[in-house]
């Protein structure tokens, strides 16, 4: 359902960043003990430490092919 | 003991296979449990890696967060283009068929009820970049510096007035980049069946350059994703200083919250306020 020239999304691997908008604050959340604990860490709250140190060299830029 | 179940999706219980090559979380084979009318789409996952003490170790991994959530996408990924998948967030774990079944059971009002309202849409991506021209900003002033050092009458009040007169422009700019971004984030929710508005990107995570303006989802019909792209690109900033990007079509991720359902975890679980402490609105 790529449309358009501009649209990169037919070569380029989805950004992580952008599947992580979704995976981490989206989605079902189940609570209570139907799943496992790790509710206790507040996944949205991933964001952080680890990704700021890591990503930005491995994330190709989305933005090399610009409309 | 492999007991563990990985969650990736509920649906409506479906009769093809899933594709043979189809690979889930940790190199596992995704598979559908059905119960009643709903189906949980899972995977069995090994405890070393995903039971509750090494999975939050593990999730503080970038490399291994990103292989799951790249897995976890491939598999719903997989669901959308044959059905409408409500997708549940990154690491939903379960202990067992037993335990993956009382989840369905537990929420099925809920599950039945978002599923339909999402049954045949998808969620689209758009985001908006601008970048203030820094060079103009910072480049040429060395040049004017030098200018009005040699004529030193006045020097310092015209150094301030051009520098007002710059960041009055970079402020511009900025102005004139969120009109933009607005005007075309209120087209395109004219056009959507709702709206989510993400956190703006940092440059330093996306390797972006400019800075992130607008990061919204829609939820559009699948039907009429064309004419919603189509949209879209007629729309997109066309700009020096600005520019766009579209992403999709992904599950509705964005949308698996009832915005008419004040309390969404209450028929789940009324049993356990102490949920994730994270409900959050629509940011």
């Amino acid at each position: 359902m790529t449309s358009t020239g501009s649209d990169p999304l037919a070569e380029r691997q989805v950004a992580l960043v952008d599947l992580l908008d979704r995976l981490l604050a989206g989605g079902v959340v189940i609570s209570g003990d139907l799943t496992l604990r790790i509710a206790d860490v507040d996944l949205v709250r991933i964001d952080l430490k680890a990704l700021i140190s890591s990503v930005s060299a491995e994330v190709p830029s989305p933005w090399e092919v610009g409309p | 003991m492999n007991e563990l179940r990985y969650v990736y999706a509920v649906t409506r219980p479906f009769g093809a296979a899933l594709p043979k090559d189809l690979v889930g979380v940790a190199g596992s084979s995704p598979y559908q449990l059905r119960h009643h009318e709903l189906a949980a789409v899972v995977s069995d996952v090994p405890a070393t890696d995903f039971d509750a003490g090494p999975l939050k170790e593990r999730l503080e991994d970038i490399d291994w967060l990103s292989d799951t959530a790249r897995a976890h996408e491939a598999v719903v990924a997989t669901l959308v283009s044959v059905g409408s998948p409500l997708p549940l967030r990154l690491a939903t774990i379960c202990r067992g068929d037993s335990g993956v079944r009382r989840l369905l059971e537990a929420g099925n009002d809920r599950f039945v009820r978002t599923l339909e309202r999402l049954d045949g849409r998808v969620e689209w991506g758009v985001k908006v970049y601008a970048r203030v021209p820094a060079s103009q900003v910072s480049s040429p002033a060395p040049t004017r510096l030098r200018a009005s050092t040699d004529q030193a009458p006045g020097t310092g009040r015209d150094f301030l007035r051009r520098r007002l007169g710059e960041r009055r422009q970079e402020e511009h700019s900025w102005q004139s980049a969120a009109v933009v971004a607005r005007a075309l984030h209120a087209e395109l929710t004219s056009r959507a069946q709702a709206t989510r508005l993400h956190r703006p990107q940092q440059a330093k995570l996306s390797g972006a350059s400019g800075q992130n303006i607008l990061n919204a989802a829609y939820l559009v019909p699948r039907d009429d994703s064309a004419d919603f792209i189509g949209a879209v690109n007629r729309l997109l900033p066309d700009e020096p200083g600005m520019s766009g990007e579209v992403t999709g079509p992904w599950a509705p991720y964005s949308f698996t919250e009832d915005p008419s359902d004040d309390n969404p975890f209450a028929e789940v679980d009324a049993s356990d306020g102490d949920v994730v402490g994270e409900r959050e609105e629509r940011r």
